[in-house]
This record gives C-alpha cells, sequence and structure tokens, in this order.
C-alpha cells in the first residue's frame, strides 16, 4: 500500500469540495473493498476522504410510501431495519447473503454499490487485465471462467459484478442519489452500470467527483412477497455463482406483478425485463416460469467453462418463482 | 479545505479508545487497526490470518459491533470505541463465551480464537437485538426473533474460518455461552413462556 | 489448570484417558498465547519478500536504488548480494527444498519463487518498497499442466518404493466377475493454516536465535546450521505456540531470509509471509491423477488390484504424493500392483500435507471399492470385510494390530446403517435428494526418536522439558497428562515445557508421530525420575533432572504393519436444481491406538474429518496455464469449508492399544481426513446416482452431471 492522505468529511458539501476533480482521490466508505484493494495494489489512490462519518446513515419513509436509504447506512442495519424486512425481504436476504456479520457491519450502501470484481485476474496485479489496466487483454477468456459472465460481457470483459445487495435493488427498481460539485442527480440502477463495450474499466454512470448520497427504494407492493436465493461454493462466505433476486404477485392463477433480477451472470446485476415480459399476464405455474427464465437467457454466450450457470439461473427462476407464487397463494 | 492543506501528510497524530483506555500514536495512514494493535501497541491478542477481510482472525468489536481491523484504517478508527480480546473478560474472571470455550475445546491451534470470540460475544448480541441471518426462514418483523438453532450459528460464525477445524465444539460453546445469557436475562424478566431454544447439536444442516 | 475432572489425585494412574482442557487454553481465549510474529524485540526490523511475476527464466536486473532510496528502507537482499548458503546436505527428512534457500541464483523456475527481501524500519515501509521494487526477467516459456497422459512422468520412491507388483493383472481381471476401472483426481490443495509462517531473527552473543512457528524446533536447527554452516549448538529456535501446520511449516524461505538479514543488518529482523506468498512459497498438496482397476468375484472377493498415482513436483525438488500408499495396506489381491509416479513442471514444490498419500489415495481407492460393490451387489461394509487381509498385502508382514472391523461395526450401528437402502436417488427431502456414504481409513503409526528432561522441582511439582510443537493438536496436554501417570501425581503439579530446541533432539510435529514420540521419551525420562525419587532423596535447590533418549528403544521396534483405522460415514444433501450438495451428518469410529485425552483427540479426530468435508466439496487451487502462477491466490478465491458447511460432525473410537508402545498410543493427527472424502462423495452417489470421480464436488460439476429434470 502505497503512501496516502486522510481526511474526514463531516458534511456532504464538504466530502464533495475535498475530493475536487482530483482522479487520484476516493472516497473511503467501509474499507472492505477499497483498503483491500490498496493492500493488494489495484487502488493506489493519493488521497483518501473519509465519508463514514456524513449525516447519510438514516432509513426513511419517502412521501410516496418508499423508502429512502442513506449511502452510509452499513449493510447490517440496511438488512435489520423492520421496513426493510417488512416491504423488501428479499433485499434483507440479499444483504444477508453477502460477505459475512463483521464485514457487513463496515460496509456501507454507496461502497457496496461500487465494490470492483472478484474476477481473480483483476485482483492480482502480476496478471493482465483490461478493466484494471485498460487494453492489456482479459485472460480470463482463454483461462480460468467458470465464475464469469455469460450475458452482457464483451470480448474485452467478461467478470462479473460481486454484489448481492445490487441485485434485489435491481429488482426493486432502486434508484441511486448522488452529489457533485455542481448539484444532485439520480441514476435508476438499470441505467447505474455501463455496458462493458470495450471499455470494461469505466463502470458506473456517475460523473468524476460525484458522490453516492442514497438509494430510493419506490413504493412496489409486490415487493412484500419477495425472495433472494444465492448458490456459492460453499454454504457462507462467498460470492455467488448465481443468485435470483424475484418479487411476485399471482392472481387467479396469473401473474400479475413481477420483477426479477439475476447475479453473478454479468457485469452488473441483471434485471430480467425480457423474462418479466414472458410472465406478465402468464398463468403462474413452472412451464411459464422456465420459459421465461429461456427468454432472458437466449442472450447468453457462455464461455466452455461457464454454461453451466445457463441452467442454474432456470432452475433457480423457476424454484424461486414456484415459491413465491405458494406464497401468494397461501 | 485545499487539497495541498497539511492534512495530507501521510501521517497523523491519532488517540485510539482501546477496551476504555485512550492510546495516543502518531499512525502512518496505511497503518491499519490490526497492525496498530499488533505492532504500535502490542496487542497481540487479536490475529492476522489473510490480512485482506477473508478470515475473520482479526475480528474485533467497534463501537459494540463487530469488524475485521485488517480492512480498518487505524485512523479512521479514531473516535470509535475499540475492543479486543483483552478487553473482553472481566479482570480474572473470563467472559462466559471465553470459559466456554475453553471448557469445550472450542480451538485447537488458537490462532483464530480471539476473532471467533470477539464474533460470538457480537452474534450473541445481534441475535437477541432480533437480526435475522441468510439461515433465517422468514424474514419479516412479524416473524419474530429466529430461534439460536445451531443453523443460525453456523451462518452467523462463518465469517470466522477455523483451518484445524474445530467448528463442531465451537457451535456448541457459542449455544452454550447464549444459553447463559439468555438464562440470566430470563430470571431478570419474568417468566413469559417462549425462551429462546438450545441449539440442537442433531440439528440437520442442510434441509432446514 | 482447568480440568473437566474433579479432584486431585495423590497416586495418578488415570489422568491419561479422562477429559482435560487445554494447559495453555487459558492464553488461547484471552488473548494472551503470543505466536511468531507476536514477540517483542528491541530495534526490531521488518522485511518482506519479493516474489516473482514469471513462472520461468532469470532475473536479468533488479533496480533496488530507487527503493534504497524509500523512507526507513535498510536493505534489499537479492541473488547478488545475499550471504551464501548451503544446500548440498541431507537434513531430517532428507535433501532441502532449495525454494527455501533464497536468493542463491538467478533462476526463476516457477511463478512466485523469492526474488528479494526488502528490509525497513517498518511493516508499511517494507512493504511498500518490496510491492514497487522493479525486478527484470528473461522470461521463459514454461509448462504447468498436469494430466495423467503427461509421457514425462516417472516412477519414484518418496518415502516408499514406487512400484510393487505382484500376480497377473491382466489374467485376474479377465477373470474377475465385476471390473471398476476409473480415473480419480483431486486438485492441487493447500495447507491454509491461519497463522502465517512468521520468524524473528537476531543473534545474541554468537548465538543465532529464531523465534518462528513450525513443526520442530530441533529439525529447523538442524536445516539452518547446515545451511548457514554453523555449529546446531550455536544455533536456537523457538516456537512455543503455532497456528496450525498441516506439515507446511519446516523449513521456509521467510526463516532463511531473516537470518540473512540479521546477519547482514546486525539487527533483528522479522519477516512474515503475506497470504499470497504462502500460495507459492509454504508447499501444498499435489494434485493427483489416479487410476483404480479392480477385479473381484461375484462374492466380492479380489483378485486384481491396480492403483497407479502420478503427482507433479517442481523441477527443483522431488516430492512424492504416495496416493497409491493406501492400496498397500488397506486389500490384498491375487494380481496386486501399486506405483506412484510424478512429473516435474515449472511449480512450486508440494509437500507434507495432512495425511500425505493417504488423503488422496483413500478418495480413489474408497471410491472405487464402493462402485465395486455397486457391481457386486455387495453392501459396501460387507465387500470390505470380505477383503479384509490378515497379513501387510504388500509387505507380508504381520499387523500390529487392525480393528478396522470393530470400526465398521460400531460406527454402522450408530449411524443407522442397517436401515439404507442401497439404491441411489431414492430418498428425497424437499429440494433435496438424500444418500449416504462409508469408506475405511488408514494411516501408519510410527515414532521418532526424542529426548525430554524431567526435574523434580524443590517445591514438590515436575517440570519436563521437550522440543515438541504444539501446532493445534493438544500435544502440550497430553504430555502433562503422561508425565503426570508416570510420575504418579496430579496434572497440575506438572509443567511441560515444549518448543525450544535447547531442551534436546526429538520428533516434528509430523506423520501422526509427534505425541507418540514425545510421550515415550516424556514417560520414560518420568518414570525414571520417579524411581529416583522413590529412594527418598532431598531434593537439592536445582532439582533433580532427568534425560531420556528413545533412540535405541525406537529403533528396536519389530518390523510390522503398524497402523491406525478407521471407518467414515456421510449423510449428505443434494439439490439437483443447483448443484450445492451440504453434508448433514458425519461420523468416524477409529482405531488409533490409547487416547490419551478425550477432549482434545475428539477435537483432532473431528477437525480431521472436517478437512475431509472440505476436500470433497470445496478445495481446489486452479493453477492459470498462461502465467503459471494460480488464480484467486487467497482465502476468497481458495474456498475452505466455513462454519455453515460443517453440520454435527461425530468421532469416537474402539480400544486399540498400540502393544509396542509405552504409552499405547498409535497416532490421531491425520486418520480423521483419510477416506472422509470418499465417504462423502459415496453419499453423493447415493442420493444422486452419479458418481463424482473428480474433486471438490462443485455445484457446476454437479448440474453438468445430473440428467436435466423436468420441473415439477
Amino acid at each position: 500500500m502505497r503512501e496516502f492522505g486522510y481526511q474526514r468529511a463531516h458534511d456532504v458539501a464538504g466530502a464533495v469540495a475535498l475530493l475536487g476533480a482530483d482522479p487520484e482521490a476516493r472516497f473511503l466508505g467501509g474499507g472492505t473493498n477499497l483498503v483491500d484493494l490498496m493492500k493488494t495494489g489495484v487502488e493506489r489512490p493519493a488521497r483518501l476522504v473519509d465519508v463514514r462519518e456524513l449525516p447519510l446513515d438514516g432509513i426513511e419513509a419517502t412521501a410516496d410510501g418508499g423508502l429512502r436509504i442513506g449511502a452510509t447506512v452499513t449493510n447490517s442495519d440496511l438488512a435489520a431495519h423492520p421496513e426493510v424486512r417488512r416491504r423488501y425481504p428479499a433485499l434483507t436476504q440479499a444483504v444477508l447473503a453477502g460477505a459475512s456479520g463483521q464485514l457487513r457491519n463496515m460496509a456501507t450502501v454507496g461502497g457496496n454499490l461500487l465494490q470492483r470484481t472478484r474476477c481473480g485476474y483483476f485482483t492480482d496485479v502480476t496478471k493482465r487485465c483490461n478493466k484494471r489496466v485498460p487494453g492489456s487483454g482479459c485472460p480470463a477468456i482463454e483461462g480460468e471462467h467458470h465464475n464469469h459472465a455469460v450475458l452482457g460481457a464483451s470480448a474485452h470483459c467478461v467478470a462479473v459484478h460481486p454484489s448481492d445487495m445490487g441485485v434485489a435493488l435491481a429488482a426493486l427498481d432502486a434508484v441511486v442519489t448522488y452529489e457533485t460539485a455542481d448539484g444532485p442527480g439520480e441514476l435508476p440502477l438499470d441505467d447505474f452500470y455501463l455496458p462493458v463495450g470495450d471499455t470494461p474499466h469505466r463502470e458506473t454512470a456517475l460523473p468524476q467527483g460525484a458522490l453516492i448520497t442514497g438509494i430510493t427504494l419506490p413504493p412496489i407492493p409486490v415487493a412484500a412477497n419477495s425472495r433472494y436465493r444465492k448458490v456459492r461454493e460453499r454454504a457462507s462466505y462467498a460470492f455467488a455463482i448465481g443468485s435470483v433476486a424475484a418479487a411476485l404477485d399471482v392472481h387467479d392463477g396469473s401473474v400479475r406483478d413481477v420483477r426479477l433480477a439475476f447475479g453473478a451472470v454479468a457485469s452488473r446485476p441483471w434485471r430480467a425485463r425480457t423474462a418479466e415480459r414472458v410472465l406478465a399476464g402468464a398463468p403462474a405455474d413452472a412451464g411459464t416460469f422456465a420459459a421465461a427464465a429461456d427468454a432472458e437467457l437466449a442472450a447468453a454466450d457462455p464461455l466452455p467453462h461457464n454454461a453451466y450457470k445457463v441452467t442454474l439461473i432456470r432452475n433457480l427462476v423457476v424454484a424461486v418463482l414456484t415459491e413465491l407464487t405458494e406464497e401468494a397463494t397461501r | 479545505m485545499d487539497p495541498a492543506s497539511p492534512a495530507l501528510s501521510t501521517y497523523s497524530a491519532i488517540t485510539l479508545n482501546i477496551n476504555g483506555e485512550k492510546h495516543t500514536l502518531s499512525a502512518d495512514h496505511r497503518t491499519t487497526l490490526l497492525d496498530a494493535l499488533r505492532e504500535r501497541l502490542d496487542m497481540t491478542g487479536t490475529k492476522k490470518g489473510c490480512d485482506q477481510g477473508q478470515c475473520g482472525a482479526c475480528t474485533v468489536l467497534l463501537d459494540g459491533r463487530r469488524a475485521v481491523a485488517c480492512l480498518q484504517l487505524a485512523v479512521a478508527a479514531e473516535g470509535r470505541e475499540i475492543t479486543t480480546i483483552e478487553g473482553v473478560a472481566e479482570g480474572e474472571e473470563l467472559h462466559p463465551v471465553q470459559q466456554a470455550f475453553l471448557d469445550l475445546d472450542g480451538y485447537q491451534c488458537g490462532y483464530c480464537t480471539p476473532g471467533q470470540i470477539c464474533s460470538a460475544i457480537a452474534v450473541i448480541e445481534e441475535h437477541a437485538a432480533g437480526w435475522p441471518s441468510a439461515v433465517t426462514d422468514d424474514v419479516r418483523p412479524e416473524a419474530g426473533p429466529p430461534p439460536l438453532t445451531a443453523d443460525e450459528i453456523r451462518e452467523r460464525m462463518s465469517g470466522n474460518l477455523c483451518r484445524c477445524g474445530a467448528y463442531v465444539s465451537i457451535v456448541r460453546a457459542v449455544a452454550r455461552a447464549a444459553e447463559t445469557a439468555a438464562s440470566t436475562e430470563e430470571r431478570r424478566a419474568a417468566r413469559s413462556g417462549g425462551s429462546a431454544p438450545a441449539a440442537d447439536d442433531k440439528d440437520k444442516g442442510a434441509a432446514a | 489448570m482447568t480440568t473437566t475432572t474433579t479432584g486431585t489425585r495423590s497416586t495418578a494412574k488415570g489422568a491419561t484417558g479422562t477429559a482435560h482442557t487445554r494447559v495453555e487454553g487459558r492464553d488461547k481465549v484471552t488473548g494472551a498465547a503470543r505466536y511468531a510474529g507476536e514477540i517483542p524485540f528491541a530495534d526490531l526490523a521488518h522485511g518482506w519478500l519479493v516474489v516473482s511475476t514469471v513462472a520461468r527464466g532469470r532475473i536479468r536486473s533488479i533496480d533496488t536504488a530507487p527503493v534504497l532510496a524509500q523512507p526507513g528502507v535498510l536493505a534489499v537482499l537479492h541473488h547478488e548480494n545475499a550471504p551464501r548458503v548451503e544446500t548440498d546436505y541431507v537434513g531430517m527428512l532428507g535433501v532441502p527444498d532449495p525454494t527455501c534457500a533464497v536468493f542463491q541464483h538467478d533462476r526463476v523456475p516457477h511463478l512466485g519463487w523469492p526474488v528479494a527481501l526488502v528490509v525497513a524500519e517498518t511493516s508499511e515501509q517494507a512493504r511498500e518498497a518490496a510491492e514497487t521494487l522493479v525486478v527484470h526477467y528473461e522470461q521463459e516459456s514454461h509448462d504447468v499442466e498436469f494430466s495423467s497422459a503427461r509421457p514425462d512422468a516417472y516412477p519414484a520412491d518418496g518415502y516408499m518404493p514406487a512400484v510393487a507388483e505382484k500376480g497377473d493383472l491382466e489374467a485376474e481381471l479377465v477373470a474377475s466377475d465385476a471390473i471398476v476401472d476409473e480415473e480419480y483426481t483431486t486438485p492441487e490443495e493447500h495447507h491454509g493454516m491461519m497463522e502465517p509462517h512468521a520468524a524473528t531473527a537476531l543473534w545474541d552473543g554468537g548465538r543465532l536465535e529464531v523465534v518462528d512457528s513450525n513443526q520442530g524446533a530441533t529439525w529447523v536447527v538442524g536445516e539452518l546450521a547446515k545451511m548457514f554452516s554453523l555449529d546446531p549448538a550455536s544455533v536456537r529456535v523457538r516456537s512455543e505456540h503455532v497456528g496450525g501446520g498441516f506439515g507446511s511449516k519446516g523449513v521456509r524461505a521467510h526463516q532463511v531470509a531473516a537470518v540473512m538479514a540479521a546477519t547482514v543488518l546486525h539487527r533483528p529482523v522479522r519477516v512474515v509471509m503475506t497470504r499470497r506468498q504462502m500460495f507459492s512459497l509454504t508447499g501444498y498438496r499435489s494434485p493427483t491423477a489416479q487410476r483404480v482397476r479392480l477385479g473381484a468375484d461375484a462374492d466380492g472377493r479380489l483378485r486384481a488390484l491396480e492403483h497407479r498415482s502420478l503427482n507433479l513436483t517442481s523441477t527443483v525438488h522431488e516430492f512424492i504424493e504416495s496416493a497409491a500408499g493406501p492400496a498397500r495396506v488397506m486389500y490384498d489381491a491375487d494380481a496386486h500392483h501399486t506405483a506412484n509416479r510424478v512429473v516435474r513442471l515449472d511449480v512450486p514444490t508440494p509437500t507434507y500435507m495432512r495425511a500425505p498419500g493417504e488423503a488422496p489415495g483413500s478418495f480413489a481407492l474408497e471410491s472405487a471399492l464402493d462402485e465395486l460393490a455397486e457391481k457386486c451387489g455387495l453392501d459396501p461394509i460387507e465387500l470390505r470385510l470380505r477383503n479384509e487381509p490378515e497379513r501387510g498385502p504388500v509387505s507380508g508382514l504381520p499387523f500390529s494390530s487392525r480393528n478396522l472391523p470393530a470400526c465398521f461395526r460400531e460406527g454402522a450401528r450408530r449411524f443407522g446403517w442397517a436401515d439404507r437402502d442401497p439404491r441411489p436417488g431414492l430418498r428425497r427431502e424437499g429440494r433435496w435428494l438424500l444418500g449416504t456414504g462409508t469408506a475405511a481409513a488408514s494411516f501408519g503409526a510410527g515414532a521418532g526418536p526424542s529426548t525430554a528432561v524431567a526435574t523434580a522441582e524443590p517445591d514438590g511439582t515436575f517440570t519436563v522439558r521437550i522440543a515438541a510443537a504444539d501446532i493445534g493438536t493438544g500435544a502440550r496436554t497430553a504430555l502433562t497428562l503422561i508425565a503426570a501417570d508416570a510420575l504418579e501425581v496430579s496434572p497440575d503439579r506438572v509443567r511441560v515445557r515444549i518448543g525450544d530446541s535447547d531442551f534436546g533432539p526429538a520428533m516434528i510435529a509430523g506423520g501422526s508421530m509427534g505425541t507418540r514420540s514425545w510421550g515415550w521419551a516424556v514417560m520414560t525420562a518420568a518414570t525414571e525420575l520417579r524411581g529416583r525419587l522413590a529412594l527418598g532423596a532431598d531434593i537439592p535447590p536445582e532439582g533433580i533432572t532427568v534425560r531420556s533418549d528413545t533412540t535405541a528403544a525406537v529403533g528396536a521396534l519389530a518390523r510390522k504393519e503398524r497402523h491406525s483405522f478407521g471407518a467414515q460415514f456421510a449423510e449428505v444433501a443434494v439439490d439437483v436444481t443447483t448443484g450445492e450438495v451440504r453434508v448433514r451428518r458425519m461420523l468416524g469410529i477409529f482405531a488409533a491406538g490409547r487416547i490419551v485425552n478425550p477432549l482434545t483427540a475428539r477435537s483432532q479426530l473431528i477437525g480431521g474429518m472436517i478437512w475431509g468435508i472440505s476436500m470433497a466439496l470445496h478445495e481446489e487451487a486452479i493453477r492459470d496455464r498462461a502465467t503459471g502462477g494460480l488464480y484467486g491466490a487467497d482465502l476468497a478465491g481458495y474456498h475452505v469449508a466455513t462454519h455453515a458447511d460443517v453440520p454435527f460432525v461425530e468421532a469416537d473410537w474402539v480400544d486399540d492399544p498400540d502393544p509396542d508402545d509405552p504409552v499405547g498410543i498409535k497416532g490421531i493427527g491425520e486418520i480423521g481426513i483419510v477416506g472422509a472424502a470418499a465417504a462423502v462423495a459415496n453419499a453423493v452417489w447415493h442420493a444422486t446416482g452419479v458418481r463424482h470421480r473428480n474433486l471438490p464436488i462443485r455445484p457446476d460439476r454437479v448440474l453438468q452431471a445430473l440428467p436435466r429434470e423436468p420441473h415439477a
């Protein structure tokens, strides 16, 4: 880890001002990803602006009945919040499926959205990686990629986004709010992450120097019947190899409303809008669920060793939507 | 603040509040809380296993909540209450979690042990606060707090690796300490039925 | 000392065999126990290793000047300026792995090879300097491709003969009613002990002192003395608490580099490996490719047994993972062929890792037995009982004791094996398919020469000194109990001091031989001391001291097949829609000699079984062909079992004291893992009807192997 300056911000405007336009400066939240990356040499900031003490640690109801979650709310507090558990249970489940109790106590909502891929080529500075060193190549495509992307990847990068929380947020129509020196802005989660293309090092649409201030969840009644299922290579404390966040409302045997997103299949949490379109109004049965998954996964372009993810996601979609159907009609 | 201000020195004089005592040191900003404890303050009970947040050996309590000290910059820990393994016993009397680890052989080489114990102390408190976990069937608040089954303990303790494989005894120790804590609570409150069930060893791991 | 027994004894025959909490337990639960990197030294400097970023080639140059100009940097040691060391010698475990003889030449034989040590005033300064040190390489193409088809593989002996053959294999196979012919593979696996390798070296009055984390202080003294051409008496190694070893904590790059730096800088230097460095510098278990052919009569009697195993090693040192070894102990056949072969690649040198040979070998052999049972229509336990040999199948020697059938009978009873429907894929519980499996286990029971010193103190207490290592085994406590029984006093009057080479030569904590070897020496010294005290002499202020040396006694052991045995049982649940496998319960029953301390022994056996779960389902280091290095060399990329992966695991034993050991011990450090992965894999077959012959049984492998299920 190289030497760096450290400053602690106490208000949002101050934090944005401290960071300025310095490309070598980073905001420090919980540090669970950034400090790790600084140790491995992937990140080498000259200056850290500590934003953990900003007054952004609240979870409040919005006027329209949604929830506003501050950027410095810890993952633990988010997962434990009664309104989140009651109205967006998939979000609580997703957060609890990630990392460990210790890391969830440290990690913040804002930082979670910005965490970097755990691709082993990205995290090892002795290896080539287009995301870390643009133009150096992507060895995963010819090399180890059994936990890499099957959707939305490019010849330049096949890494997956590691967040569980983000998958639930993608399903729940979350909107990211931020502050810049020029004022506030917001991005729906769908637009927050950029397509991989030939610029895998550019990951989000956040303007340079922007500070994430929070996430807004709209009031979506269907979210009360939602679920997150994660599959990984050990029972806990591991990143997903495939996950599904889903919310479902069934009326008279048909899908009345649905939200669906996949994790560990793409460079970002993958909102499955194609599948949702197939599901809308269709009979709530395993055949429909499988057809919906297949419709979404028709775009999948697996590599030699990750084609199992297509099967896995398909099976997870059927399993989770079946469970939600049982709950919705109970 | 001007980015070129003296705050950009790579060292700061910081004061850390550890186990109720203040320690002032000049810290390189790169210094993690873990290294500050081990190398600057000679408090080596907090262990370095991976230095990357991947093993839990360095678990301490920050403002009462468990955290890994290896990913916590010391300079950013200023102003927080830090509790390490050296601070959990009451003088000569071991914390019930420590005692349970000792009695039930919840360790082998002992290197992950301080982290496991700090984590377990927090697990019992998190559970008492009603926090659900990834294996909690129904996370809705209406479902009430989940019973602290063996599966719940296992999931909640999973951020602490033990390569010797002392997991079975650790889970027993956490369950025993939690029972001790619960029965202390219970004695305090009048019996209202529905105490926290003890962890069941025979509890089936998978299909719960 | 806290014990789970109550009261004290005046005559204490019986401290052994009852549960005692660890004598150092309080230190471990309070954080007071100090491990190698935690002992303070005045004027300590910090060394940080720099390792190669190419898998094969030469160091062309190292730009030390910019790094030496960084604040706090004291020195950069590398092949052009480091002290020379000797590697042409035979140590306790044979010739040294040159990987630990750092900075002696410009050749780079694998990725992660140590090329320099940066020493600085603080660890932060050393780390940054090490990470910014520019090393120029002349890179050559590398070969890290491991496969059973390697034409350059060759048979090699290791710690047993490479090849053992009797009978006409092909003829017996042709004559067999049932045949199994399969290839099994196990991946590269890493020890992953929680405490990284760490050493502090300093010169003190002409004596080299090393505070280290190792599995044998006098072993490390011997190696360092030879390497640095020193009188062993002028080297002292201390290693009081060891945060796990599992075979990896011998002489490694960190001690040697620390000694070099302390020599050059004339001050104490500490070198601690990073977790990532451990993945290339501390050894690992080689991947194996194993072919097993079994032929049996209709009643299951083996006519043919062939087990051929291939492992890899580095280009600088030969290490053999003798996975074909267990077959030489477990089962006889009219034709019995076993062979261990090796191929040299541009990879780090593998080493001993918990049950070397037996762990991967038992996976293949015990999986194949399960397949044979299926083909013969026999219960897997019955098949094994029908093939119990009278004598060593290869050696022809008698067994010192072989209580494997007793383990199976007791295990089957407690596990509920009799109720098992042998047909696969029948039991379902929600989304989970359930299955059970079993496997046999064996591990060699040996002893090594050791010395111990027992002192009767004037205050009525006793001090025992032995250069033993407690790497989590409970050895310190076991030796306390053994000494107490020999002295016929309560254990709380006995203090056992270990982990200091000045206590004299002793066996390492390895080969499941530590506690047995040390216990023998401690028993001998303590028994003689009791005899002296019985004469009624007054104890002088310096105490009465007796020294023992078991070299002659151990050397006089008759040649026999000496092993621990065990029966492993596992129940698993498999989700066929996701490929997830969970172990639901596990039972191991062992015949492993006299159990000195049931509390810690159970922990150790269960720990081994958990290694088996981890081996079966999680552990796999993936070597990247393009770079020759590992992919994801950290504890997030290399998965070991977490709490959530480990259900209720139970270990117990049958009575099996070793008649030739003064305490009756055989050794329990390794047998817990043997057969455990096979039991899990056999249970996965029973759950799903699909054999998994390639470990670990990852979700993607389960999904790809399962027939696509229509959704209900």
